[in-house]
């Protein structure tokens, strides 16, 4: 992997109030990975993304995107780059699910911005690969949380990006369409493209990640194959949980709590 | 896929600007002085028209005509910019309290202004300047960083508006005003006595409006999946929002030195649109000019025959249909608008 080619965390500290949530966190994520980022609540994984977007400034250390510095880039080279789906998303005006999907070309797009077919091409494509073609002539408000969080994964995917952050992407969605999302994010990668997705469900992220960075105290605690990181120790040390970790048919770990008694 | 194409564009907008001419024309013939068609044609076209009638047209009704619109369009346009920077479609510069900032700072000018050397032509900056400090404010307040809950947003705005409303009759008591009735003219929103000399500014400030609003009509679409999305689709929010707020502020500074706090109508006809136009803001922002300038010429031409020969303020009328939408509004989408821009993104 060449350096040009990751998104890198290089050393990230960061400070919100008097609360350090970040006290130097180094990883990297590289063009065809799929990587988890797992943590308990508050450990830091959402401000992770917002540096990477932008949204928050490290105290120290910084993100860089292709040795390129997040901060020194401009709005719209970055929305090039790199699409986010958000946790959950209130919609207050009646647009169309297309349309919404659409929106995902604006960084592509100059002057006043009217649609050309290749943006409606891309956009088809997008919804497509989410297997939410059907619902392009629906009313955004009118979805379901779960139909919504894939009208949004459509449009981030419409924004064509090298590198997708996810953040808890299945979080309103059913086993079946997890499983879906989450293989589209793989062949994603597989076509060239990163991602990096925050996650909650270990067994979950064994399965479609090919590195799982965990976070605890502001720090990198683990990093490496699932198979190596999800050990009964890490995941004590991280989320102050007793676990067994076992196999599943296919060799991949599940991971389960444990109770004493 | 539904998309805005430069055909749709083009004749949504012809059919609205069809629409303002329509009514223009009927509000020009309507009247207690029995005008016909021939005397409004003579003064709209020919240079040479003389006698009463044309006169009347042209003195008296088509400048009125002129500023019922630049006010409408104006309230409208500032209304579907404060919906979709606030991310809630019951933001209006009335509702929020902005106009009656307007109105507070043109009235402190008319009532002590002249003890500072302040005139007539201070009014329209007065207000413009109420309207910026309401703004700011109602983001101070009700705003913490960039979410602003929309709960907290329309009782700063109730409140203010009450605060205003005294404050305004307090001032106009202190400078004798009261019993003039020039003050009504502000508080309830009146063409019949409106300054007329102020149509350049009008124009003037709902063109600068327009001009910004549309190159970031894109912006505006995408804040509608919440402010971080906008940002990450390449959109510079705090920029758009701060160039959007003195836009408005002028719009409505202007509006209302004209007009007075003429209501609602930056509430109804946004609505009105986007279920008819759908709610793309490219075009949106200026199908509400032209249909915002539409409405207040009708409401206006009521004002002025409905009665006989009475006229009734044009804020009444606006006030009479946009109350009750308001209240349709809210119930229809409680809970949903009261979730407003709180939903999100509560992780870190």
């Amino acid at each position: 992997m060449t350096r040009d080619e990751v998104l890198s965390f290089d050393d990230v500290a960061l400070r919100l109030g008097d609360h350090d949530v970040l006290r130097g966190v180094t990883f990297s994520v590289g063009r065809g990975e799929v990587v988890g980022l797992l943590g308990r609540n508050g450990a830091g994984k959402t401000s992770l993304i917002r540096l990477a977007t932008r949204h928050l400034s490290p105290g120290a250390g910084a993100v860089r995107l292709r040795g390129r510095r997040v901060d020194d880039m401009s709005r719209r080279d970055l929305a090039r780059a790199l699409a986010t789906v958000p946790q959950d998303v209130h919609v207050p005006f009646s647009f169309l699910a297309g349309e919404v999907v659409l929106m995902g070309r604006m960084p592509h797009q100059g002057g006043f911005g009217f649609e050309t077919p290749a943006d409606l091409e891309i956009a088809r494509d997008a919804m497509a690969r989410v297997g939410v073609a059907g619902l392009a002539d629906r009313p955004i408000d009118e979805l379901s949380g779960g139909e919504r969080q894939l009208v949004l994964f459509a449009r981030a995917l419409a924004q064509r990006p090298e590198w997708l952050l996810l953040d808890e992407p299945t979080a309103f969605l059913d086993l079946r369409h997890r499983m879906d999302v989450l293989e589209v994010v793989r062949r994603f990668a597989a076509a060239g493209g990163a991602a990096l997705v925050v996650s909650h469900d270990f067994s979950l992220a064994a399965r479609v990640c090919d590195r799982i960075v965990v976070l605890a105290e502001g720090r990198v605690l683990a990093d490496g194959a699932p198979r190596d990181v999800l050990s009964p120790e890490v995941v004590e040390a991280g989320f102050g949980m007793a676990v067994h970790v076992l196999d599943a048919p296919d060799g991949r770990p599940v991971v389960v709590p444990r109770f004493d008694g | 896929m539904r998309h805005l194409t430069p055909t749709r564009f083009a004749l949504t907008l012809a059919l609205l600007g069809g629409l303002l001419v329509l009514v223009s024309i009927v509000a020009l013939v309507v009247g207690p002085s029995g005008i016909g068609m021939a005397e409004v044609v003579a003064a709209l076209v020919d240079a040479e028209g003389a006698g009463p009638g044309v006169d009347i047209v042209r003195g008296i009704r088509l400048p009125r005509v002129v500023v019922a619109a630049l006010v409408g369009a104006s309230l409208a346009t500032s209304g579907v910019i404060f919906q979709a920077l606030l991310r809630n479609p019951l933001a209006d510069p009335f509702v929020l309290g902005v106009s009656g900032g307007a109105a507070l700072g043109g009235i402190a000018v008319l009532a002590v202004g002249s003890a500072f050397g302040l005139g007539y032509g201070a009014v329209p900056v007065a207000a413009f300047a109420g309207c910026l400090v309401t703004t700011l404010l109602l983001y101070l307040i009700a705003g913490r960083g960039s979410r602003v809950s929309a709960t907290g947003l329309l009782l700063t705005g109730v409140v203010f508006n009450a605060f205003a409303s005294a404050a305004i009759v307090f001032m106009a008591s202190l400078a004798g005003m009261l019993e003039s009735g020039r003050i009504f003219v502000w508080l309830i929103g009146n063409l019949s006595s409106a300054r007329v000399d102020l149509w350049p500014w009008l124009a003037g400030f709902l063109a600068l409006g327009i001009a910004c609003a549309l190159p970031l009509a894109r912006g505006l679409n995408a804040l509608a999946l919440g402010e971080q999305t906008a940002e990450q689709l390449g959109v510079s929010t705090e920029r758009d929002k701060r160039l959007l707020v003195v836009a408005t502020s002028l719009m409505v500074g202007a509006a209302v030195s004209a007009a007075g706090l003429v209501g609602f109508v930056g509430l109804i006809i946004p609505h009105l649109l986007r279920l008819v136009v759908g709610p793309d803001h490219r075009l949106l922002v200026p199908a509400s000019a032209l249909g915002g300038a539409a409405f207040l010429v009708v409401c206006d031409t009521l004002a002025r025959t409905l009665l006989g020969g009475r006229e009734l303020p044009v804020g009444a009328i606006t006030a009479l249909v946009g109350g009750p939408l308001f209240l349709y509004l809210l119930r229809r989408s409680s809970g949903r608008v009261f979730a407003g821009g709180a939903a999100e993104g509560a992780g870190r």
